[in-house]
């Protein structure tokens, strides 16, 4: 393995143990870099070590006493010092791992530092790399996590998994944080960024490492299923010309059948959890769209009744939206649409482009129109809109018989 | 460390609370500061005055100017304080979910939680100018 692909696949394990061992995120950062930066210069002569992993925190602790020990007469850090020197096991612990993620996701910090320390400690992505994939100025970003660590350090935020009491908050924020980085990669992955692609993976390695470091929770598991299950059709998604593609028109053939195996098994687990989490049910949703041979084939009764839970588990106008579509594919539109008409969801396109669609269907050709131009004010996301202007020219173009639609 | 909990409610909605209510409140506290004094975590706290016994104290064009009223007038005030001796953000943390006015529902009361400056910092700092 070369030193990029080690700092790639490794970064955020050794990071993790040193901050435990030298106690402070700064200094167990700049100390990893001198040891990337050692590796880099004595490995191309001497080879690499034969425990690479090990090398780099035995040199990463070494170069931490080296720089305390320049602050030692200025700060009276002799204890830290000490302790550092004490023989240690170089190897890293997965329970290392966890602490860094719980800190790094602590409710203490913003959203977005939260967002950003993630990325940064626990998967290794370089600022810059992070900054461009959120679309922030590098400063901003930078100052981000300057503050975020400032906050760790002054407040003194715990390096430590939660306890048993508070756990399943604390992991709410955290699934809260592997997933809103899969939506930044997956709902803008139109174009060729990699980058957005990269969060994606990231989210995904997150997601494995806590149903690893946590076998015992139903809810990583289904996050994870949820974004195994959603990624297996990414490359779907847009068509040829970058436009968006419905679920239903996707060409269900290039999907990625092991992720759709590994996330509908990931789900029975998930879903044994009593009552079964948020994302369990979500994942499960998702299965079903993904195990369904054809679109007409899916299971829409059985997706209904799922919306119904997660509404019963997580009330929500965008969940009741969704139950009243299924209904509508499941019983028919007139039925999806009187659900419609209670949900209130200002400002959300989505609302009045369900509305449309199942008025188009119905043959109620000026009600939908008038819907899309509605759903067409609010839409910010271009692939959709120029999926709404479509079917806008359908409805308002030359009329065809009545039924022919769907 | 030590953190300072700062207690911001509706004084309003405390003026207007019926005297039995208030005693059972201010029973609740009492129960409260008991249990942290016991295991270990209190080092002073107190409800305070309403704002309109607070007068401020401003600097102005170089000089000193005196006010009648609080710093701020905001929706919730400043009403009370504990100051705390915690391991970390998250003993002091669940120390502020305790107390009683955020567990008294529909009160909007808001906790604030502050570390200190340790006191070697503090020092240090001093020692340097």
């Amino acid at each position: 393995m070369n030193l990029g692909d080690l700092h790639r696949r490794e970064y955020g394990r050794i990071l993790a143990s040193l901050i435990r061992t030298v106690g402070d995120f700064d200094l167990a950062e700049d100390s990893l870099q001198d040891a990337f930066e050692a590796a880099l210069a004595q490995w191309p002569a001497e080879g690499p070590s034969q425990n690479p992993v090990a090398w780099l925190i035995a040199t990463a602790r070494h170069k931490a006493v080296d720089r305390l020990r320049r602050r030692v007469l200025a700060e009276g850090k002799r204890d830290q010092i000490a302790r550092l020197l004490e023989p240690q096991e170089d190897t890293p612990v997965p329970l290392d791992s966890l602490r860094l993620i719980f800190t790094c996701c602590h409710p203490a910090l913003s959203p977005e530092a939260q967002v950003a320390l993630t990325l940064r400690t626990v998967c290794g992505l370089e600022t810059e790399a992070i900054a461009r994939a959120f679309v922030v100025p590098v400063p901003t970003l930078s100052q981000r996590l300057v503050r975020a660590k400032a906050k760790i350090k002054g407040a003194r935020i715990p390096y430590e998994v939660p306890e048993d009491d508070v756990l399943a908050d604390r992991l709410d924020t955290v699934l809260a944080v592997v997933y809103l980085v899969f939506n930044e990669g997956y709902s803008a992955s139109f174009g060729a960024d990699l980058l957005r692609a990269d969060l994606c993976t990231e989210a995904i390695r997150l997601g494995r490492l806590l149903t690893e470091l946590l076998p015992a929770e139903r809810e990583p598991k289904g996050l994870l299923a949820l974004m195994l299950l959603h990624d297996a059709r990414r490359d779907t998604r847009t068509g040829d010309d970058g436009e968006f593609v419905l679920l239903e028109d996707q060409d269900r053939s290039r999907w990625d059948r092991a992720k759709i195996a590994e996330g509908a098994a990931l789900v029975q687990e998930a879903l044994r959890a009593r009552p079964p989490g948020n994302h369990a049910v979500q994942a499960a949703i998702a299965a079903l769209h993904a195990q369904a041979p054809t679109a007409g084939e899916t299971d829409w009764p059985q997706i209904a009744a799922l919306y119904g839970v997660l509404a019963s588990i997580y009330p929500s106008p965008v969940v009741e939206l969704n139950r009243a579509v299924a209904i509508a594919m499941a019983d028919g539109p007139e039925h999806g649409l009187a659900l419609l008409q209670n949900i209130d969801l200002p400002g959300y396109h989505l609302l009045p482009a369900a509305r449309a669609d199942l008025l188009r269907r119905l043959g109620r050709r000026d009600e939908a129109a008038s819907a899309y131009r509605e759903a067409l004010a609010l839409v910010t996301n271009d692939a959709e809109r120029r999926y709404l202007e479509r079917r806008l020219r359908e409805v308002t173009g030359c009329p065809r018989r009545v039924g022919a639609t769907r | 460390m030590q953190y300072l909990l700062l207690i911001h409610d509706d004084e309003k909605q405390w003026a207007k609370m019926p005297e039995a209510m208030k005693g059972k409140f201010m029973q609740e506290y009492g129960e409260f500061t008991q249990a942290i004094v016991k295991s270990g975590h209190f080092r002073a706290g107190s409800q305070l005055q309403p704002t309109s016994t607070a007068t401020t104290v401003r600097e102005k064009n170089g000089k000193t100017l005196t006010l009648d009223g609080p710093f701020a007038e905001t929706k919730e005030q400043l009403g009370g304080y504990y100051l705390v001796e915690c391991k970390d953000l998250d003993e002091a943390i669940a120390i502020a979910k305790r107390i009683p006015s955020v567990r008294a529902s529909g009160s909007g009361a808001v906790i604030e939680v502050r570390p200190l400056v340790p006191m070697s910092e503090a020092a240090r700092t001093a020692a340097a100018r």
